[in-house]
């Protein structure tokens, strides 16, 4: 199989800027086009595990990064990002051409794949058990999801949780873990030799770095997951590390609300939810120390099912 | 080289000699067009869904997914709809997707749509409105100019849209504006108007009243972002009724009487030309009649069959963009007399808010 480290960067970048590649991410084949530099740095730096299909004849979604038509490209460089021929947002600044990838790329799963029920949120796996991290945004959700992975959890995805809908069972779509601002110094100092993408100033979500999936994640891919704990985090500072024991029905609410597409799917979402909220304990869990945080998911993994 | 998406509106059957090349294409094109729950009922319906590629299956059931929801979503606005307009005591008829849809016509298959559509008497239209408004639906349109156009001139009041839910209503008095040439007598059209069966209070135009309202909407309007969708629309409205001769035998001498014979010889034609649709030799030639001199019927073939294919880079030579402009301009022609046209087209440009 081949693989995206397979490319050098001259050629990866090459490629994006004429025929594109088919990126094979989870399930989801991918056809990216793109001129920017800066895509092809990231993407060479963080996709390097994944496979890579040569003259593929099918992908699931066609997208590109590429600068708006106009003179506005000599005056104030811009990025948008292209869904087969067509513009789902307005463009943004140059240099936060790759952010707008990998948001891109989660819009399409979000907004298209409604064979799973879709949550916002994370999720990673140790010893055959799940959890699922939602993240209302200041939750510290993916700040603890790096942290988790880079302690030996395995990584199945920081923004999307797809939920199989006839077992509950979480299906892996592995992909960068998305840090804003004061965590990317954080992950940083807990991580030495973290493998980061530029960090990009002045989002709409502040300044933002992606980290890379553990390699061991990507190739465990195909590997389904059940999930044994729903936890809400709320990173506030100097808090202690607790966790508190959540009602399946606030729990199944507040799940509810961060599905993307949980309306979509109606009835076979309710079901789908359903069954992982009454396969898996629920909690809220406040932490201001990353190796408590660890600690206490750690212990709750080695405790007997 | 004709879109593959096209080859398989015309012959379903044909789908399993496809390649995974095809396909992407395929879904690509019937994306563009928000085809794919359409495109897999007529699978469906020719026996040739249960064959097909994993990944082009997924495709699939991921529209699907979107189109139950949406078919349960009409289903309550029509509800919703129907109870704040019970106390009317008057028939409501649902036109177009709606209508499709309650009615259970292939046409409402898979058939994505925003808008429900709905007809009633000219004089009712007052009580509807404040009927509307008792139950969330505001007009959305604050635009002086725009409520005047509306209220004045077209054929419906401006769009409602529920406070909560969002859904958006066009309360029509007729099919075609005050101002354009051709007046199609909404009486007629009520007074052959059928009931929805299993909806009470719910009535559909007759089948050949119908067709001509969707051609009507198709060819002498001139918004045309889902061409390829309204004209698919005829074809399987046509399919349907098309096992009854009585309704062949009715269509030309109907569209004659509705003032309408010139949007059927266009439907007619564009449907035989691109999706092959079976029309017997008779009803063409009746439809005939209104045929238009050669020079411009040679200009509307090369406008409407670039406007009606799906808008995807793969169907476009190009001319695409001018063609739709075009169209939109005779759209405007057709509706208004040249100096009201001209009227209007300077307040749109110049004196609207630009949001709108």
């Amino acid at each position: 199989m081949t693989t995206v480290a397979a490319l050098s960067r001259p050629e990866l970048g090459k490629r994006l800027r004429t025929t594109g590649i088919y990126l094979q991410t989870g399930q989801f084949i991918t056809h990216v086009t793109t001129p920017f530099a800066s895509v092809a740095d990231a993407m060479h730096l963080l996709y390097a595990d994944y496979p890579l299909l040569d003259a593929a004849p099918f992908a699931d979604f066609h997208v590109g990064v590429a600068p708006p038509a106009g003179l506005r490209r000599w005056l104030r460089p811009q990025a948008r990002f292209v869904y087969d021929g067509t513009h789902p947002f307005l463009p943004l600044p140059a240099d936060q051409a790759f952010p707008m990838f990998e948001w891109g790329l989660n819009w399409c799963v979000s907004s298209r794949a409604h064979t799973y029920l879709i949550l916002h949120a994370a999720v990673v796996e140790k010893h055959g058990r799940a959890a699922i991290l939602p993240a209302p945004p200041g939750s510290g959700k993916s700040t603890l999801c790096a942290a988790l992975v880079s302690r030996g959890w395995r990584l199945l995805s920081d923004e999307l949780t797809l939920i199989r809908p006839a077992d509950g069972q979480l299906v892996p779509l592995p992909r960068p873990i998305s840090l804003k601002n004061g965590s990317i110094e954080v992950m940083r100092a807990y991580q030495p030799g973290i493998v980061m993408s530029t960090p990009v100033a002045d989002t709409t979500k502040g300044t933002v770095a992606h980290v890379k999936a553990p390699s061991a994640s990507v190739a465990r891919c195909a590997e389904l997951a059940r999930a044994a704990w729903i936890i809400f985090p709320r990173y506030q500072a100097g808090a202690p590390t607790v966790l508190t024991p959540l009602s399946r029905g606030r729990a199944f609410m507040r799940e509810a609300e961060n599905g993307f597409n949980y309306s979509v799917m109606g009835p076979t979402g309710f079901d789908a939810l359903g069954k992982v909220i009454s396969q898996a304990e629920s909690f809220d869990f406040s932490y201001s120390v990353l190796d408590e945080a660890i600690a206490l998911f750690d212990g709750l993994a080695a405790a007997a099912p | 080289m004709t879109p593959v998406l096209l080859q398989l509106l015309r012959q379903p059957a044909m789908a399993p000699g496809l390649t995974l090349a095809d396909w992407d294409l395929a879904l690509r094109q019937a994306a563009s067009a928000r085809l794919e729950a359409s495109l897999l009922a007529m699978l469906e319906t020719a026996g040739v869904a249960a064959a097909l590629p994993e990944q082009v299956r997924a495709h699939f059931t991921w529209a699907q997914v979107h189109a139950a929801r949406h078919g349960r979503a009409v289903l309550w606005e029509v509800e919703r709809i129907g109870a704040a307009l019970a106390g009317l005591d008057m028939p409501v008829i649902l036109l177009k997707g709606g209508a499709y849809a309650l009615a259970g016509l292939p046409s409402g298959q898979g058939r994505m749509f925003s808008d429900i559509d709905i007809l009633v008497p000219k004089d009712m239209l007052g009580p509807v409105e404040a009927a509307l408004m008792m139950h969330g639906w505001r007009s959305t349109d604050e635009d002086a100019y725009n409520q005047t156009y509306y209220r004045k001139w077209m054929h419906e009041l401006p769009p409602m849209q529920h406070g909560q839910r969002l859904s958006v209503i066009d309360v029509h008095h007729a099919i075609l504006p005050e101002t354009a040439a051709a007046r199609p007598d909404p009486r007629k059209l009520r007074a052959a108007a059928l009931a929805i069966p299993g909806h009470p209070g719910l009535q559909m135009l007759a089948p050949a009243d119908m067709v001509l309202h969707s051609a009507v909407h198709l060819f002498y309007d001139g918004e045309l972002d889902h061409g390829m969708r309204d004209l698919l629309d005829l074809h399987r409205l046509l399919q349907h009724f098309g096992g009854d001769p009585a309704f062949w035998a009715q269509l030309a001498p109907r569209a004659a009487e509705l003032q309408v014979g010139r949007v059927l010889f266009y439907a007619l034609r564009y449907c035989q030309r691109l999706l092959h649709t079976p029309v017997p030799a008779a009803v063409s030639a009746a439809a005939d009649a209104a045929r238009p001199a050669a020079p411009l019927l040679a200009l509307m073939d090369s406008l409407f069959e670039r406007v009606l294919l799906p808008h995807h880079a793969s169907c476009s030579d190009g001319l695409g963009a001018l063609a739709r402009f075009l169209l939109y301009l005779r759209g405007n022609w057709l509706r208004m007399p040249p100096l009201m046209l001209a009227r209007h087209l300077f307040h749109k440009a110049f004196l609207s808010s630009k949001k709108h």
